[in-house]
């Protein structure tokens, strides 16, 4: 099953490649990972979508405990959540497919950001679901260059990961 | 005052009450090194291998609580070191490992003995660091000792520059270290003790299968109040041996790979397992499938949340420090415990197996390596501290010298590391300076580490090794013997050096034992007449010896081959 996973760490080099280097180690998967300091410097915020049986799981979520560097690990789809993802995409543009592509964007509320004579950079947020679906509903000649920024999660309401 | 870095990691070592670090020279460390030999609390143990510095420090820490300290220079200091960071690692024990680097302003240029060992070590390690400002230097030597030796112990390495080592600042050392993201368990669940305190009351077959962190954690006297309290059998693991008595009756033997036919049995057959600070490995339960088919309730007590429900599910687990636990156990069961009646059915079943003494073996013309272990035992009275390298000779080791007590027996359980053997009795002679101490190895692993046998001259290490020399690397050789048609690829082991002289060479003093009947008394004399002289003794063993029981990789605990089969 799939799994976001957040961490929050201290904010100190090589923290990162102790997480990433238990992932590969131990062979779990990690399918997206986005880290950055939080409001407070000192810590890092880190998420990662992973998939896994639960004992699977329970070992990544205790394994990660273990970690010196790391305060704090939360299994966020265990519960309410939401999640986003940020997708930048390059696509061309020209001839009729310059008006289509406009309207993709507008139905996936999309927006452009950089256009030339030729290429429209749209960037587009949601849960990677909805970008896996827009990419889908594109003409894939066209697409030039995706770059998307992996999961971001944050539980809902009274949930709060926080030291 | 302002002091340098060097002079600060020497107060550091001080105040951490450090009496002996086991290192070699070099470039990068040579600030620590001048600082080192301006005092004389500290005392450096000069090896002739980086490797040996930390499995010497490993041992050191091992056989006496302490924690051992290892100091190495930068690049190919630290590789050689690697080996026995890991080694240590896997069997957690707490050492701190001070590591030189080339200055901060080369770090990443490809400067001369330079080498990521923050990234190389972090795998093998509890925790480490890299130094890059000497005003953080105190502190995070501060923590590096804390986090060795707290929670589940382990390796630290602490990566300090040479410009940083050379630099001034004030130095006062942290009394105390708090950490946000470090906060290891030390009290159990109490209403998980109660569970688990019912469930050994409702047992019919129970076991008590204890590892290294009885030992790690000095529960061993914990564990025997338990253990008695409630008559029931007791099964060590590898790393286990001497957390309980072995000659005591309810001690059932070592259990795993190479367990006995009754530790195996009963671990398997028990319909309620307490499983105190060991982590049911692959050399230990088998085959997790055939492990898994017999209905039972697991308890398992560790420091360590992750080895909890690993390998196996568990029903009760407790994570706490293992003579914490244990304390409340015994607690709760001072207000009464009653075993069930079943369980002296339970104990007839166990003497029938134990019956079948699987540990037989017949001495014939050639020595047996079982006997030399045996007359060993004999000899020391069973209180001598046994290293041991890896391979037949470390099995019959652990199967054949019956350890009553804690930290006596030393060996490379989890990494498996030839050459330790050596090295690991330097260790344990300078925590133990008045005890015996015995090498038992074989013509393999002695040769990982033998330049080790000019750092025991220096230092005048009355160590005993024992060769088990059966001119094969003979675990590897018996696999093959089993499992791959008697085809012996590269396991035998010729143009040997002659040992005695390779002995004698060193200063030390070397014997050849080729007889069964000669044996003791060779033994006898190199334990009396040769005290204070560390003997080589080079046991010429039958070639054909194996280890029995054995259960073969991927097979079920019951699945043993005894030696009554072949």
């Amino acid at each position: 099953m799939r799994h976001i996973i957040s961490i929050l760490l201290e904010n100190e080099a090589g923290a990162l490649s102790r997480v990433a280097g238990l992932f590969s180690a131990r062979g779990y998967n990690i399918e997206t990972l986005t880290v950055a300091p939080t409001e407070d410097a000192s810590l890092s915020r880190m998420t990662i979508v992973t998939w896994g049986s639960d004992d699977v799981l329970e070992q990544i979520t205790k394994q990660l405990n273990k970690l010196v560097d790391v305060v704090k690990v939360v299994d966020l789809s265990e519960a309410a959540h939401v999640e986003r993802e940020l997708m930048l995409i390059k696509v061309r543009a020209t001839g009729k497919d310059r008006e289509e592509m406009k309207r993709m964007a507008d139905i996936f509320r999309g927006r452009i950001i950089d256009v030339t004579d030729s290429t429209y950079v749209i960037e587009l947020t949601g849960t990677s679901a909805k970008l896996d679906s827009f990419i889908n509903a594109l003409d894939a000649g066209l697409i030039l260059e995706t770059v998307r920024t992996g999961v971001s999660g944050i539980g809902r309401g009274d949930r709060i990961l926080k030291v | 005052m302002m002091i340098t870095g060097a002079e600060i990691v020497i107060r550091c070592l001080q105040e951490e009450k450090v009496e002996h670090v086991f290192g070699y020279p070099g470039g990068s460390v040579l600030h620590i090194y001048d600082e080192l030999f301006k005092q004389d609390q500290i005392k450096h143990i000069l090896v002739r291998h980086e490797q040996a510095a930390v499995h010497a420090a490993d041992a050191y820490s091992r056989s006496s609580r302490k924690v051992g300290v290892a100091l190495v220079t930068s690049g190919p200091g630290v590789t050689n070191a690697v080996t026995g960071i890991a080694t240590a690692y896997m069997d957690s024990v707490p050492l701190v490992v001070l590591c030189g680097q080339v200055p901060t302003f080369y770090i990443g240029q490809d400067a001369f003995q330079e080498c990521d060992t923050v990234g190389i070590t972090r795998p093998c390690v509890k925790h480490n660091f890299l130094v890059k400002d000497v005003k953080d230097l105190a502190l995070t030597l501060k923590k590096a000792f804390h986090i060795a030796t707290t929670g589940r112990p382990g390796p630290v390495v602490v990566d300090i520059p040479k410009d940083v080592t050379a630099l001034k600042c004030e130095f006062e050392y942290p009394k105390t270290v708090q950490m946000r993201s470090y906060n290891p368990v030390v009290k159990g669940h109490l209403g998980q003790i109660k569970k688990a305190v019912q469930l050994l009351a409702e047992a019919k077959r129970p076991v008590i299968y204890t590892g290294g962190g009885v030992i790690l954690s000095d529960a061993a006297e914990k564990l025997t109040q338990l253990a008695r309290k409630l008559g029931f059998p007791v099964t060590n693991t590898l790393m286990g041996l001497g957390g309980f008595p072995a000659t005591d009756k309810q001690n059932v033997g070592m259990l795993g790979m190479h367990g006995s036919y009754e530790a195996n049995m009963t671990m398997h057959y028990a319909d309620l397992i307490l499983a105190v600070g060991a982590r049911f490995d692959d050399r230990v339960i088998g085959n997790p499938e055939h492990f898994g088919k017999e209905q039972r309730k697991i308890i398992h007590v560790d420091i360590d949340p992750s080895s909890i429900s690993k390998r196996v599910k568990v029903d009760v687990p407790i994570v706490g420090n293992v003579p914490d636990v244990l304390e409340e156990m015994i607690k709760l069961l001072d207000d009464g415990f009653q075993a069930d009646p079943a369980v002296a059915d339970w104990w007839r079943q166990i003497e029938e197996w134990r019956g079948r003494d699987s540990l037989r073996y017949k001495q014939g013309q050639y020595i047996m390596p079982q006997y030399v272990v045996e007359k060993l035992y004999e000899v020391t009275g069973g209180d001598a501290f046994i290293t041991s390298d890896v391979g037949q000779h470390q099995m019959f080791a652990a199967q054949y010298y019956k350890f009553d007590k804690p930290r006596r027996w030393i060996n490379s359980g989890g990494l498996g590391t030839m050459g330790v053997g050596l090295p690991y009795a330097m260790g344990v002679r300078f925590a133990n300076p008045d005890m015996p101490v015995a090498c038992i190895t074989g013509e393999g692993s002695i040769q990982m580490c033998i330049q080790e046998l000019s750092t025991c001259k220096q230092f005048e290490l009355p160590i005993k090794i024992i060769n088990l020399n059966n001119g094969m690397l003979g675990m590897v050789r018996q696999w093959q013997e089993m499992f791959y048609s008697k085809r012996y690829s590269q396991s035998y082991v010729t143009s040997l050096p002659d040992f005695v002289r390779l002995a004698e060479s060193y200063g030390h003093v070397g014997m050849k034992i080729e007889r069964p009947e000669d044996v003791e008394p060779a033994l006898r004399k190199a334990f009396t007449e040769h005290k204070n002289d560390l003997v080589f003794m080079d046991f010429i063993i039958d070639p054909t010896a194996n280890v029995f029981p054995m259960v073969a990789a991927g097979k079920g605990l019951t699945e043993m081959i005894l030696a009554e089969d072949l």
